[in-house]
């Protein structure tokens, strides 16, 4: 549904985005996840044709960025930044004029529904002033699906929301998810990116990674299994470390922490070894990384 | 069509929740018609005595045969303030302009909107008519008011026929709009530029500018506003306006709104 090959945008002298190739399926939720000032509103602005790459070329929808702009306007949403509302209209007036741009065929019917799946419905009278954060928010987000676009860019969503209305916005875009919605999440939530998103990539002017999150951590820490023994000596960490497959072993208290690719394969022979060595094993788990470790590393890398 | 009609109605929903634009844009008229009335009044009570002021010649040659000298002197006094209906063109857009653009900066709605299918020419219209409706509006209903409380203030018809001749009917109807698309287009390139409506407004005014030059040219008797006159103003009108449509179409450009717009 997107696809963009050596996309970069200067200002001036400086480079926002810079050499950016990529793919999104169609369906995917695909998190966009980068520091402040890493170019994730400029890849956005670009890809929903609100300025101009400066080289490069982007595909969306299977529309030409820069030749058929019209039509991709037509066919995605966007969630912008902050909410940008018309404060002293209705909740509802805000929505029908985005009807009417959109040239939706039955608006009012259109502006019910979505503010019903929002819960905005009793609210449709008030000024759009008089909402909370988060539900100025979900109004923002019923007016980037009116048009039932194929493709929805959200620039930060839960960005300034608090725990609770974050909650409910990210559990309503796991709900857009399963209608099918090919979804480009930019994001500095990491928890966030790791709960939605089928593939995350992490992106500083840059592209540094693009994986699942599963594929992330593996491929920046590599994969560790925990063995907790009630008694661990040296002689065991020390056959575990002659297996060729074990990448590395450390003691720590009676816990052996062992590095390998592999663990679905390899775990039960190191239990085998264990337990054949006298090792009560009293517990085993993969020791997981948070996305933020992989996040911090590659950013700091850059 | 209905996109140019959703951005005007937009706009005013908008703009008319400011009480000082509303109070603009009925109440100002409505003062130069009452004060024009008033002036007309006066005049036509004054007696005969008082020709002290410098009446240009021009303006006899010009005057309808068959007046009386104090005829043509209550049509020049009162002519001098029928200005005053071409500033409601000028001033009115600039207050709507004004509030519309530094307001969709400050709450960053632009960048949805223009993540519409909307073309930036129908923006731009939407804006333009938005800001020139009321203002034409408002100019012609007030001078209509004007030419009506004339009718019933003044019983000699030939004052009256000598007023409302074709060279002002030509000046309200065609100058008029001419002006106040001249004026939305600089507030809106002005607006594009500063963050505070009141600066705007400040700003923009600067349009008004030239139409004092030509009041107080009238006042002084420099400037005598002839039938040819009006019709040279109209011509200069259209090419500025032209030009102004131009500039402002250049500006108003996605990217540069978004990027310039600060
Ligand atoms: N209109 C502009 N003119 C000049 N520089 C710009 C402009 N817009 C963005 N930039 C620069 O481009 C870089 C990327 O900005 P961008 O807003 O895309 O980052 P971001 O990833 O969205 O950051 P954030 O998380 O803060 O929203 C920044 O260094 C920014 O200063
Ligand atoms: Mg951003």
């Amino acid at each position: 549904m997107i696809q963009t090959e050596n996309l970069t945008r200067k200002f001036g002298e400086l480079v926002a985005v810079e050499d950016l190739s990529l793919q999104v399926g169609a369906g995917e939720v695909f998190g966009f996840l980068g520091p402040n000032g890493a170019g994730k509103t400029t890849t956005v602005r670009m890809l929903t044709c609100l300025i101009a790459p400066t080289s490069g070329t982007a595909i969306v929808n299977g529309y030409r960025v820069g030749k058929e702009d019209k039509h991709i306007r037509r066919t995605v949403g966007l969630l912008t930044e902050s909410p940008g509302l018309y404060d002293g209209l209705s909740v509802e007036h805000n929505l029908r004029i985005y009807a009417n741009l959109y040239e939706v065929r039955d608006p009012a019917k259109q502006v019910e529904k979505y503010l019903r799946m929002l819960d905005l419905w009793d609210r449709r009278h008030d000024p759009a002033a008089t909402l909370s954060k988060g539900m100025k928010q979900k109004l923002a987000i019923a007016r980037a699906l009116l048009h039932e676009p194929r493709v929805l860019f959200l620039d930060e969503p839960t960005a300034s929301l608090d725990p609770e209305a974050a909650h409910m916005v990210r559990e309503f875009i796991a709900g857009l998810r399963k209608e099918g919605r090919t979804i480009f999440l930019c994001t500095h939530n990491l928890d966030e990116a790791d709960r939605l998103c089928d593939r995350i990539a992490v992106f500083k002017t840059r592209l540094l990674a693009l994986d699942t999150p599963a594929n992330l951590r593996s491929r920046v820490f590599g994969r560790k299994v925990v063995f907790h023994l009630r008694q661990a000596d040296g002689a065991m960490a020390e056959a575990v470390r002659k297996m060729p497959f074990v990448k590395d072993v450390q003691v720590i208290d009676h816990k052996l922490l062992v590095a390998l690719d592999d663990p679905e394969r390899h775990n039960p022979e190191i239990i085998r070894l264990l337990v054949g060595l006298g090792a009560d094993v009293q517990f085993v788990g993969e020791l997981r990384r948070s996305l933020e470790d992989v996040y911090l590393q590659l950013v700091k890398n850059a | 069509m209905t996109k140019i009609k959703t951005i005007i109605l937009k706009e005013w929903a908008e703009v008319f929740k400011n009480r000082f634009v509303l109070f603009t844009v009925i109440f100002m008229p409505l003062f130069f018609t009452v004060l024009a009335l008033v002036l007309l009044f006066l005049t036509r009570a004054a007696g005969t005595g008082d020709i002290s002021s410098p009446t240009p010649d021009a303006f006899f040659r010009a005057c309808p045969e068959g007046l009386t000298a104090e005829e043509c002197l209550q049509i020049y006094f009162v002519s001098q303030f029928m200005l005053l209906f071409l500033l409601t063109p000028l001033i009115i857009p600039v207050n709507i302009a004004a509030y519309s653009i530094v307001g969709e900066k400050t709450t960053r709605s632009l960048e949805p909107l223009l993540a519409t299918p909307i073309t930036t020419l129908e923006l731009l219209a939407g804006k333009n008519l938005a800001a020139a409706i009321p203002a034409v509006l408002a100019t012609w209903a007030s001078f209509l008011l004007y030419a009506l409380g004339a009718n019933l203030l003044l019983d000699n018809p030939r004052v009256v026929a000598a007023l409302f001749d074709p060279k002002w009917w030509l000046a309200i109807a065609v100058v008029g709009p001419l002006l106040s698309i001249l004026s939305v287009n600089f507030s809106l390139m002005v607006s594009s530029r500063v963050n505070d409506p009141r600066v705007a407004e400040q700003l923009s005014a600067v349009v008004i500018l030239p139409l004092l030059l030509l009041f107080f040219g009238q006042l002084a008797g420099w400037i005598f506003l002839s039938p040819r006159l009006v019709v040279i103003l109209a011509l200069i009108l259209v090419v500025l306006d032209a030009l102004m449509v131009f500039l402002a179409t250049r500006l108003f450009q996605r990217e540069t709104i978004l990027t310039r717009w600060r």
